[in-house]
């Protein structure tokens, strides 16, 4: 399946670029680090490559069967002041989870 | 007492419930500064409620685990109890609501003791990545209990509660048990509901009983498993009369043993112990027959794929929004990411990191959806081997308790200790830890067996544990810690 060989050695860049996609702020000695060993780890990961999956379905779910379905009705959830408890910056009166600005 | 004493103590009136409770907050109280098992003990609340079942005959009576204390490890959510994962990030979480498991062992007259300390969001192997210090091995202070439940295992082994419950997505249960001695059970997935359990690998994750015996460990999963409407991956089997499965007749048992794959690196006194083990079932009537799983050696691999590109989704959630740390930023976007950076431990990020990396553009196919393959071809496997055999047999761990320290600066070093548990999280086999003798240099460390069984065969697993125990001593041997 695979025409390329899979890149094992991890740049400082390539590292800041999955941070950025991953939301992480990282410093400078971190993304060192991780490059190294996401790199190591890819590269032990890489003998998987060898195995022939050809025609083979994935697994995502080992669930063979699932609960019964449940009728669609109302029950009883969490109230707002316990959805809110434990934000770091509710704003109780109106019920809302604040945030910094997002439109400028 | 193990936790069937306690229970038939309460029945007969010989001991009342704050008797049991007020006992084990004392025995914490004198040793946990020892291990630092627990991230919270919840003194008050346990007393309140062993206060509640020594007022009712009914379910004193009646109650399958009345008066039993239990420690619940800090990533299952209990309602009005600080849950932290042993994160920074969650480090002032208190659940609005119980984890399922946690209303079944309440109903059943459970008592709650505490919130045992664990690896941050349960990744590690050591219980070294959490931000609250690692849990010590009461077998050897200076050694790791396992991970990422050590520090149910280390309080259950210690006599600090006699069963605690874990959570295992890659041998989270099983690895800790072996390295302190005591039964660890992780069921079949979806025996267990999920539902409050902070998730790690949502295709991967399940709660399982830690005990000193099979027994106890057979009457708590008795307690928390069966289907739920809160959990959609729970199984709707009807739950087996685990304690009486529990006969001592293991006659006829078909065993079956991968040769092949131990031969990866085990360390020859884990495998001389797991050998005996083997033999004294032989004695006991179980047939031992060589069995092949050439996938199997592909586990380590496959699962750190599969668990941290589950990791890296499950984890996105933690934005500094609606609950958890918020470390302020400019804007929205440096919020998000100040909050995640300090947050979260180096364990914790490195998974993101590479979960995100092998979900993204253009690795996808090579990475996720490989692993996933390969993980089709250790499923059939498994599935060829119980055509021939009831159950598979390997050592839990290749090595006992390792030094704290030793391990944590190489990640990899790390991964390669889960190398014979992952198999039973990506194929959701049920698989037990049965403590089967210690090692003898260069100290007494616990080694532990793992049984490997079929789909909802959990009574299979905790029979023949039961029947091992029955012309063994291990599980009655305590840690050279003070004890009363």
């Amino acid at each position: 399946m695979l025409a390329f060989d899979m890149p094992t050695a991890l740049t400082r860049d390539d590292a800041a670029r999955i941070a950025a996609l991953a939301n992480l702020e990282l410093s400078a000695e971190e993304l060192e680090v991780f490059a190294r060993q996401l790199g190591d780890i890819l590269a032990y990961a890489d003998q998987v490559q060898q195995i022939d999956t050809t025609g083979v379905a994935p697994t995502a779910s080992v669930v063979m069967r699932h609960a019964a379905d449940r009728p669609d009705e109302l029950r009883p959830c969490l109230d707002r002041d316990a959805a809110l408890a434990n934000a770091p910056d509710p704003a109780l009166d109106a019920g809302l989870f604040k945030v910094p600005r997002v439109i400028g | 007492m193990t936790v069937g004493e306690i229970r038939d103590a309460i029945r007969s009136g010989e001991k009342s419930a704050v008797e049991i409770c007020r006992d084990a907050l004392a025995r914490i109280d004198a040793v946990n500064p020892l291990l630092n098992a627990f991230n919270t003990v919840a003194a008050d609340r346990a007393l309140a409620r062993a206060e509640a079942i020594d007022r009712s005959p009914d379910l004193r009576r009646r109650a399958p685990l009345a008066g039993v204390p239990i420690a619940i490890k800090d990533n299952i959510c209990t309602s009005g109890l600080r849950t932290t994962a042993s994160s920074r990030m969650l480090a002032e979480f208190v659940p609005p609501y119980d984890a399922t498991v946690i209303q079944r062992l309440e109903s059943a007259g459970a008592v709650v003791v505490g919130k045992t300390n664990c690896d941050e969001f349960a990744m590690g192997s050591s219980n070294e990545t959490s931000a609250f210090g690692p849990v010590r091995n009461p077998w050897a202070l200076d050694r790791s209990p396992g991970g990422t439940s050590g520090g149910s295992a280390a309080a259950v082994a210690a006599g600090l509660a006699p069963c605690a419950l874990g959570s295992d997505t890659g041998g989270s249960v099983r690895q800790p048990s072996s390295l302190c001695g005591v039964v660890g059970l992780k069921p079949t997935y979806g025996r267990v509901s999920r539902y409050g359990l902070i998730a790690h690998g949502s295709s991967l994750d399940q709660i399982g009983p830690i005990a000193r015996r099979a027994r106890d460990a057979a009457i708590a999963l008795g307690v928390i498993a069966g289907a739920d409407a809160c959990d959609s991956t729970s199984a709707p089997e009807p739950v087996a009369d685990y304690e009486a499965a529990l006969t001592g007749d293991v006659r006829g048992t078909r065993i079956g043993v991968p040769r092949a794959l131990l031969e990866q690196g085990v360390e020859p006194e884990v495998m001389r112990a797991t050998a005996a083990a083997l033999d004294v079932l032989q004695a006991r009537g179980a047939v031992i027959v060589d069995v092949d799983l050439p996938h199997a050696r592909y586990a380590t691999p496959v699962y750190y794929l599969v668990s941290t590109a589950e990791a890296s989704s499950n984890l996105a959630r933690y934005d500094g929004v609606r609950y958890g740390l918020r470390v302020d930023g400019a804007d929205l976007r440096a919020m998000y990411g100040q909050t995640r950076g300090r947050g979260f431990g180096a364990e914790v990020k490195r998974r993101i990191m590479l979960g995100t990396y092998v979900l993204s553009a253009g690795y996808y196919d090579a990475y996720y959806l490989k692993a996933q393959q390969v993980r089709t071809l250790i499923l059939r496997d498994y599935d060829r081997a119980f055509e021939r055999v009831d159950v598979v047999a390997m050592p839990t761990s290749p090595v006992p308790a390792f030094r704290l320290g030793e391990r944590i600066a190489d990640p990899l070093q790390m991964y390669l200790v889960d190398v014979f548990t992952v198999s039973a999280n990506l194929t959701g086999l049920p698989a037990i830890n049965v403590p089967c003798g210690f090692t003898r240099q260069p100290a007494a460390l616990p080694v532990g067996l793992q049984l490997t069984g079929r789909r909802f065969d959990e009574a299979a697993l905790l029979r023949l544990a039961d029947a091992y125990e029955r012309d063994t001593e291990w599980s009655t041997q305590l840690p050279p810690i003070p004890s009363r």
